[in-house]
């Protein structure tokens, strides 16, 4: 050990001798590293900003939504003329169903979700009124910040109670305590039992699922939401009224473990699919599968950005390896005179090889500060997330010495394998 | 049966006397094969060495002169273990070492020769301090003992460079220079020192000082071996060997010692222990 932290310090000392050369090849290497770990950071940040939305949704979840079929499948339904009133969607039979046919199912949760104006007095909002039950608190990762949510008795008797969102509640009440108070929907007055903590909204994933806002909610008994606002929903638009008939905005399904959802999904398909065939007015989103999908693009994304700062690594090799065979040729004397002082053919070996060892290991040392240093203030001052981690530096730190190793060996080879009284001479 | 029998020892020489050579050679030859054979060109050999059988006993100090071509290169090159013989001898101590790989070559460089060299030679990015040291990370375990920092600091002391122990080579004259080189010679302790026309870059003044220590070291048991073409430099040394055409012409005692008794100028003395035989002279 201490006959090689000798060499190190004495091929330090032979670094010193050319010191813009040394420092230049230095930097070769250091921008390699830096530019490996800031790819891998900014790709890894894109990665578990994804994977973060997804996780939100929930992994053990899975998600049936309706859709609002296209203008082109209600025409071939109708011969050509869009109905007047526009059946789509999740119905509760088809809740019904999946309950009685999927085993693995521990948990359900319907929701009916309609826009509509919620006041207070002179304090209004258009707010997304979410007809549902107890189980949407735990499913939506919601905390409750003032009373409770809504309970199972709730859905059962009907009652016109309901739970506001912290934006809702803010907005509605800004100066009071929402709770106990009353609020108009629609045309019915409801009270308020309790208050939602603040929650960051989902971002839309892959198109089949939209951004969700969950501040702006007021949640309601899903009986109470069937029996209030019924089925059919008259809107205004482009001075025709449009009637839409809907029973469930959503399912929203859960398994006990991770591993049953890739078992589970194509069984509630089975009981779900038969029955929307004509239509395609519902659609399945399974969070676990576009995690996987989100895992699998992440990497893909880390891959190709790595390669790209990798080649600038392998060009600081070639770098590394230029120089040190200029040196080495520059040293015929010097390795002839070690030669003749008792170097063996190993000794002249691994003193070329410390010497572009540490020329890698100080830049990639450097290229690491750097690498670390810049992603945060990247993060900082723009849009891109950039995650650093331990791999990514160990991994680039890694290449880093053994491109030094790899471009070193060639020159190293060539010094020690030189004929000692050839290399005297030389001059 | 040891390698020592196929080597009869010369007792015709003058004062060897029971003394064991410490370096033999017997019909020594080397030839070089200069440019390559085929097409119109036809390899040339060069006979540097045609069949030298010499030994050298402890404490001797010769001088081999001869002009340019003459092998005296060649045979210092062999003599250091630079290079193997293509066919003949040679017994380092009781070592044969005309067969020996390139790595055991250069473990016998790192034990048993010292080299001084005509440019000196010295790393030009180390100090003066480890420059003298340089020998020793290539022996064995390659790790420097308080022991060898005390031997470096008495070398350095005897070559009158304490002062400079950080100096870099660039930093000091000529002399001084060489006088580091000597300091690097002797701090692995080696049977044989080599110089190669040590003093070829110097001035007079400068020469006599080297030559000087190297007088002094003679005396001290050192075993020395110069290659030189100046007469007055090969004057210093108490046995001259001359070459010419890769074969020895003469070997005699030199010039100042024609006098002197003939066990003085053979040296061995019999006591085999270097140095111990100069004490009266």
């Amino acid at each position: 050990m201490g006959r090689i932290w000798r060499s190190v310090k004495l091929g330090i000392k032979s670094l010193l001798l050319h010191k813009l050369r040394s420092s230049l090849t230095i930097l070769g290497v250091v921008f390699g590293v830096a530019a490996v770990i800031m790819m891998l950071a900014v790709g890894e940040g894109a990665a578990r900003d994804a994977q973060e939305q997804i996780a939100q949704l929930g992994a053990t979840n899975i998600i049936y939504r309706s859709v609002k079929p296209s203008q082109d499948a209600q025409s071939q339904k109708t011969g050509g003329r869009p109905s007047r009133v526009l059946n789509y969607g999740l119905k509760y039979e088809d809740y019904d169903r999946i309950l009685a046919t999927v085993p693995t199912i521990t948990k359900a949760l319907p929701i009916r979700e309609i826009r509509r104006e919620v006041r207070n007095g002179p304090h209004s909002l258009e707010a997304r009124v979410v007809g549902t039950t107890h189980d949407y608190l735990e499913f939506n990762r919601l905390t409750i910040e003032r009373g409770r949510f809504l309970l199972p008795s709730d859905n059962e008797h009907y009652e016109n109670y309901c739970v506001l969102a912290a934006e809702t509640a803010r907005t509605l009440f800004p100066f009071e305590n929402p709770l106990r108070q009353s609020v108009k929907i629609g045309s019915d007055y409801y009270t308020v039992v309790g208050v939602t903590k603040p929650r960051g909204s989902t971002a839309a994933i892959g198109g089949s699922l939209a951004a969700q806002e969950y501040d702006k909610d007021v949640y309601i008994p899903l009986n109470t939401c069937r029996v209030r606002f019924g089925e059919r929903i008259l809107s205004s638009r482009a001075g025709s009224q449009e009637a839409e008939e809907t029973q469930l905005s959503q399912i929203t399904l859960q398994v006990a473990k991770i591993e049953e959802v890739p078992l589970t999904a194509p069984v509630i398909e089975g009981a779900v699919k038969p029955f929307h065939e004509e239509k395609k007015d519902v659609d399945m989103v399974v969070p676990y599968d576009l995690l996987e999908q989100a895992k699998r693009q992440a990497a893909i994304f880390s891959l190709v950005l790595g390669s790209i700062a990798a080649i600038s690594l392998i060009v600081g090799g070639i770098g590394i390896m230029n120089i040190m065979l200029a040196t080495v040729t520059e040293r015929t004397r010097e390795i002839g005179i070690r030669r003749a002082l008792g170097a063996k053919r190993r000794d002249i070996t691994q003193q070329f090889l410390i010497e572009t060892v540490v020329l890698s290991g100080i830049g990639g040392m450097i290229g690491v500060g750097i690498g670390v240093f810049v992603p945060p203030l990247i993060t900082q001052f723009s849009e891109i997330k950039a995650v650093v981690t331990p791999e990514s530096v160990i991994l680039s730190f890694g290449v880093s010495v053994l491109v030094g190793i790899v471009a070193g060996l060639y020159p190293a080879n060539r010094a020690a394998k030189m004929d000692p009284i050839e290399a005297l001479r030389h001059e | 049966m040891t390698v020592m029998d196929d080597f009869p020892l010369m007792d015709d020489r003058p004062g060897s006397s029971g003394a064991q050579p410490i370096v033999r050679l017997r019909d020594i030859r080397k030839q070089y094969i200069m440019g390559k054979a085929g097409g119109r060109h036809e390899a040339i050999v060069v006979h540097a060495l045609r069949g030298v059988s010499v030994d050298f006993y402890p404490g001797e100090y010769v001088a081999i002169m001869g002009a340019s071509g003459s092998g005296k290169s060649t045979m210092l090159n062999l003599l250091g273990c630079l290079d193997r013989p293509t066919s003949g001898k040679y017994l380092l101590g009781d070592q044969d070492v005309a067969n020996l790989s390139d790595d055991e070559l250069s473990e016998i460089r790192s034990r048993y020769i010292g080299f001084i060299f005509q440019a000196y030679n010295l790393i030009q990015q180390y100090t003066v301090w480890e420059n003298i040291q340089l020998p020793l990370t290539y022996q064995g375990s390659g790790t420097i003992t308080a022991e060898d920092d005390a031997r470096t600091s008495e070398l350095a002391e005897m070559v009158g460079l304490a002062e400079r122990l950080d100096h870099r080579p660039n930093q000091l004259s000529g002399g001084q220079q060489q006088r580091v080189a000597i300091a690097r010679s002797l701090v692995n302790d080696p049977y044989i020192i080599l110089a190669d026309e040590a003093t070829g870059n110097l001035d007079s003044a400068t020469s006599a000082e080297i030559m000087a220590m190297l007088e002094r070291l003679n005396q001290a048991g050192k075993t020395i071996i110069m290659v030189t073409h100046e007469d007055d430099i090969a004057e210093h040394a108490r046995r001259v060997i001359r070459m010419r055409d890769g074969q020895i012409i003469s070997d005699a005692p030199s010039e100042r010692m024609k006098d002197a008794p003939p066990d003085v100028v053979g040296l061995g003395l019999g006591t085999g222990l270097p140095g111990a035989a100069l004490a009266p002279v």
